[in-house]
């Protein structure tokens, strides 16, 4: 809980430091706030955590685990993040306050106990990111993904809102507890005006996390907004968005799962093919990176379609691995646009040859995203391809495999780009801090795969 | 310190410090140094281990306990065979290449290295998991090998190579973890997986998905259509690997992994996969008879030595299964000897078509004479390895099925025939000019062509310490096998 404070604080405190032009302190302060949330959210690791605040939120192992991944995340991109608003605008101060703003929404999201706090969390963190998809003001694309971003999100939200009042409706709470007991004290007589809530709820989140068929705005937004924005999007974002997702589900719904599980199980399968086959024919890293993003979601899924308690360890696990390779990915997309000013795939062309480095920990990035085992993400994707198993969802789990192989095919690319493809090219200029980022990134990622049951277990 | 611990890591050690020696040409040193440790304490383990006590030197140390994977290896008989060709082999293969100068030596040997681990670490584990994890980790440094020194072709190629296998163990993985799940402790350790008792129908679907991964690594008609490609572009090291160690990952796999895990499932498409097996043979033998493309010609005639190492064993008894082991070491010499001969014709005229070639024997008289010894052992005559491994492959079967055993035996008439012609189009005929002025081996070539051609004689006339190692253990798994087929048959 006192995370979300001092989140919340330091955002404010963020904003003064910018009123008073102290421009080289906001990183600092912001690193040491972010620590400081980080080592509160931790301490609060209970496992008999009660409703605080009226049964508003619930902060128990599942909302820190969350928290902690969001707050690491997000402390990973501010380290890429220096310079990186200086070049687009003057006031770099409102940037930091509102990506905090949107980590504080964040939170509350991946804690909430009560439909409210669900619907206030997911705000705070939307508005937040209409502004920052939108930060470029003088760029057309940066505009276009704000704007697209704001209507979508505007829609979708308002579906979520809908949905809540028809739960509502149906079972006269917006506390968890009591929904999960109304089904289950009902469970011959659930009102019709219930599923109605539920199918809006699964379209409401589903537009948030990019799940096909709801994903029409994520290439667009993923490619117009600044890269640094789009990795938080994709990764903190997007983690926070199965967090709420799931222990909505997990609590609330799932005395009634024979209703939404099938609807589950079209939606992962759709989105595994969609963002699979568009992503094999992107020419460009970023736009690959977007519809292989839409094709994760689809994996994460799995954990939905299946509850048990290893469900939201599965969901963890993929969040986590997916979000430290997606960070390399973004980090080295960074370093190309500024200094080659391009991404498409020609541009890897020879990397491995003048920074190593670079490549190689690319290529613990790519493995990873594809699946390949001493890396986070064959863990992730094995944990869900179980998932799947156990519910007996054998179709789809081979369905999954054959995803998975198309998404070896595109991630390759950028390995073979890099290593295969010869091209004389100057070296690339990587900052410490990009360095330290890439390394504790590669690190971690390779960690996870080889001793999974560091984080499998922590749920 | 448990010393399959030391077997198992030291190469990924190695691996480690070659790969900081970076363009300096001594990491080819260091890693032949380092892979004569492996191979010192592979000896070491061979003295300790008794043949007859089971499986040996286990560690079991919790791992991966969420999904119910330990860290479980050991070393049995049909084991302590595969560890030994791999760590016999790749000195060897280091030593091989020599004469090579690779780019950035460093990455080059430190990427075997660490192949040999995952080599390893599939050899010994007693867990699916592991299994698995030491599968791909053998995947990804032989890819990165024959995708960055191999040949003009190679990217295409080897995406390809790495897709279809790939594939095979994605579905592996998916029907490991269904294993996994319908075992009484929800493990994926390999004896509950010996133990869980699954019906015929779902038992079908687990051996059709553990073998399309070996199937594709062996690899069997029809999933070998990667090889001849991989094998060409590959540079001559990675087509040792591949040829020599990485394809017996497949075999071993069936052997452990897919006979006994799914009996029933065999005793449902055994003959199918025996039939398929022996369809490769005849079909790579006579491809590989109409190649002018030496590298390719060795490439699918050794489709045809593995169909009938497949067809041996899965006729599964006792001679078939012996005569796979020893088949998998002779096949491993002989097929890193053949890749190394050709690789000196190649290096030296700078051509892979046998029109080109002709009459080396009058200028390389010591390089004529190690290449027919291991012509000899391919080729299976008596007194060289090649033929105890097939003779017992062909007498398993036979007491399989006498047609089964007639039509397979034609590999090696096949076998002569080609191999025979490549070498009378190679080595004698009229020379040309480029072959006269063929370079007769050096020293080094001397040394490795010495050891080889010393293997194949000596597996020859000496089978008895290997069929030793694996007897006991083939025996125990084969009742195993049979008791359950036995007990369904029964009711």
């Amino acid at each position: 809980m006192s995370a979300l404070i001092t989140i919340s604080l330091l955002a404010i405190l963020v904003l003064y430091l910018g009123l008073f032009k102290a421009k080289q302190a906001l990183l600092p302060v912001t690193l040491i706030g972010l620590l400081a949330a980080l080592g509160l959210a931790v301490s609060q690791w209970d496992t008999f955590a009660e409703p605080i605040y009226s049964g508003m939120m619930l902060f128990d192992k599942y909302a820190v685990a969350f928290s902690a991944i969001t707050i690491i995340s997000t402390l990973l991109i501010f380290l890429l993040s220096k310079d990186y608003f200086e070049r687009i605008s003057e006031n770099v101060a409102e940037y930091y306050a509102v990506i905090l703003f949107a980590l504080a929404g964040i939170i509350v999201m991946v804690s909430f106990h009560n439909l409210t706090m669900l619907f206030i969390g997911i705000e705070i963190m939307s508005v937040s990111l209409y502004i920052l998809a939108g930060i470029k003001k003088k760029d057309f694309a940066s505009n276009e993904a704000a704007l697209k971003y704001f209507l979508m999100g505007a829609f979708s939200t308002g579906f979520l809102l809908f949905g809540v009042a028809l739960l509502y409706g149906a079972t006269g709470s917006f506390d968890l507890e009591a929904i999960r007991s109304y089904i289950i004290q009902n469970p011959q007589q659930v009102s019709p005006i219930f599923y109605a809530g539920i199918l809006l709820m699964i379209i409401g989140l589903s537009f948030k996390v990019g799940a096909a068929p709801f994903h029409f705005w994520a290439p667009d937004v993923y490619e117009g907004s600044p890269a640094l924005v789009t990795a938080f999007m994709s990764t903190v974002v997007k983690t926070a968005g199965f967090a709420a997702f799931l222990r909505l589900f997990m609590v609330c719904f799932s005395p009634v799962q024979s209703f939404w599980i099938p609807i589950f199980v079209t939606f992962a399968a759709l989105s595994l093919l969609v963002g699979n086959v568009t992503a094999v024919y992107q020419q460009h890293f970023k736009r690959m990176l977007a519809y292989s993003s839409i094709s994760h979601v689809g994996y994460m899924l799995f954990a939905m379609i299946s509850l048990n308690s290893e469900s939201d360890s599965s969901v963890f696990v993929y969040a986590a691995a997916y979000s430290v390779a997606s960070i390399i990915a973004f980090a080295v997309l960074i370093v190309l646009q500024r200094q080659v000013g391009n991404d498409s795939f020609d541009s890897f062309n020879g990397i491995s040859k003048k920074n190593p480095f670079l490549a190689f920990t690319l290529t613990i990035a790519m493995l990873s995203l594809a699946g390949i085992p001493l890396t986070a993400g064959f863990i992730g994707k094995l944990m869900m391809f179980s998932r799947a198993l156990a519910g007996y969802h054998i179709y789809l789990t081979v369905f999954a495999v054959l995803n998975a192989l198309v998404g070896i095919f595109y991630y390759f690319r950028v390995i073979i780009a890099m290593y295969f493809r010869p091209a004389e090219r100057n070296e690339l200029v990587v900052s410490p801090l990009f360095k330290f980022v890439l390394a504790v990134s590669a690190i971690a990622t390779v960690i996870l795969g080889i001793y999974p049951d560091l984080i499998t277990r922590l749920i | 310190m448990e010393i399959i611990l030391l077997l198992i890591f030291l190469p990924v050690v190695g691996a480690a410090i070659v790969g900081l020696l970076g363009k300096l040409e001594l990491a080819k040193t260091v890693a032949f140094i380092w892979s004569l440790f492996s191979l010192g304490l592979t000896a070491y383990l061979l003295s300790e281990f008794d043949p007859g006590a089971g499986t040996q030197f286990t560690v079991d140390y919790p791992w991966f306990l969420s999904m119910g994977s330990r860290f479980n290896v050991g070393i049995d008989g049909i084991s302590m065979i595969l560890v030994l060709l791999t760590n016999g082999l790749i000195p060897l293969i280091i030593l091989a290449s020599f004469n090579h100068e690779y780019k950035n030596p460093g990455a080059f040997y430190g990427l075997i290295l660490f192949m040999q681990t995952g080599l390893l670490l599939v050899f010994t584990a007693l867990d699916a998991f592991l299994f698995y994890v030491g599968w791909e980790a053998a995947l990804i440094p032989i890819y990165f090998i024959c995708a960055i020194w191999g040949g003009p072709n190679r990217i295409k190629v080897n995406i390809k190579f790495f897709i279809y296998t790939v594939a095979g163990s994605l579905i592996m993985l998916v029907g490991m973890i269904y294993m996994a799940q319908q075992t009484a402790d929800k493990t994926y350790d390999l004896q509950s997986f010996y133990q869980a008792s699954l019906s015929a129908g779902a038992q079908s679907w687990v051996f059709l998905a553990f073998f399309l991964a070996f199937a594709i690594k062996m690899p069997v008609f029809p999933f070998h259509t990667w090889q001849p490609d991989t094998y060409t572009e590959a540079p001559t090291t990675g087509t040792m690997l591949l040829s020599g160690i990485m394809l017996k990952m497949g075999i071993y796999g069936a052997i452990r992994w897919l006979i006994p895990v799914a009996p029933l499932g065999f005793a449902h498409w055994g003959p199918t996969v025996l039939v398929l097996s022996i369809i490769g043979i005849v079909y790579a033998s006579i491809i590989a008879f109409t190649q002018k493309d030496v590298k390719r010609l060795v490439a699918y005639s050794s489709i045809g030595h593995v169909g009938l190492i497949a067809a041996g064993i899965f006729v599964w008894n006792l001679n078939g299964l012996q005569g796979a082991m020893i088949q998998m070491i002779s096949h491993g010499v002989n097929v890193v000897g053949m890749f190394f001969i050709l690789d000196i014709i190649i290096r030296r005229l700078d051509t892979r078509d046998t029109d080109k070639m002709g009459g080396i024997a009058k200028s390389a008289p010591t390089f004529a004479i190690g290449f027919l010894i291991v012509l000899l052992g391919t080729v299976a005559l008596p007194l060289t390895n090649g033929f105890i491994g097939e003779f017992l492959l062909l007498m398993g079967v036979y007491n399989y099925n006498i047609y089964a055993a007639a039509i397979a035996g034609l590999t090696i008439i096949f076998g002569a025939v080609y191999m025979l012609r490549m070498y009378q189009r190679v080595m004698l005929g009229d020379a040309n000019e480029a072959t006269l002025a063929f370079r007769d081996i050096n020293a080094n070539e001397k040394v490795v062509l010495f050891i080889i051609c010393g293997l194949v004689i000596l597996i020859g006339i000496y089978p008895n310490p290997i069929l030793n190692i694996s007897e006991p253990a083939a025996k125990s798994l084969i009742d195993l096998v049979n008791g359950k087929i036995g007990n369904v048959s029964s009711f």
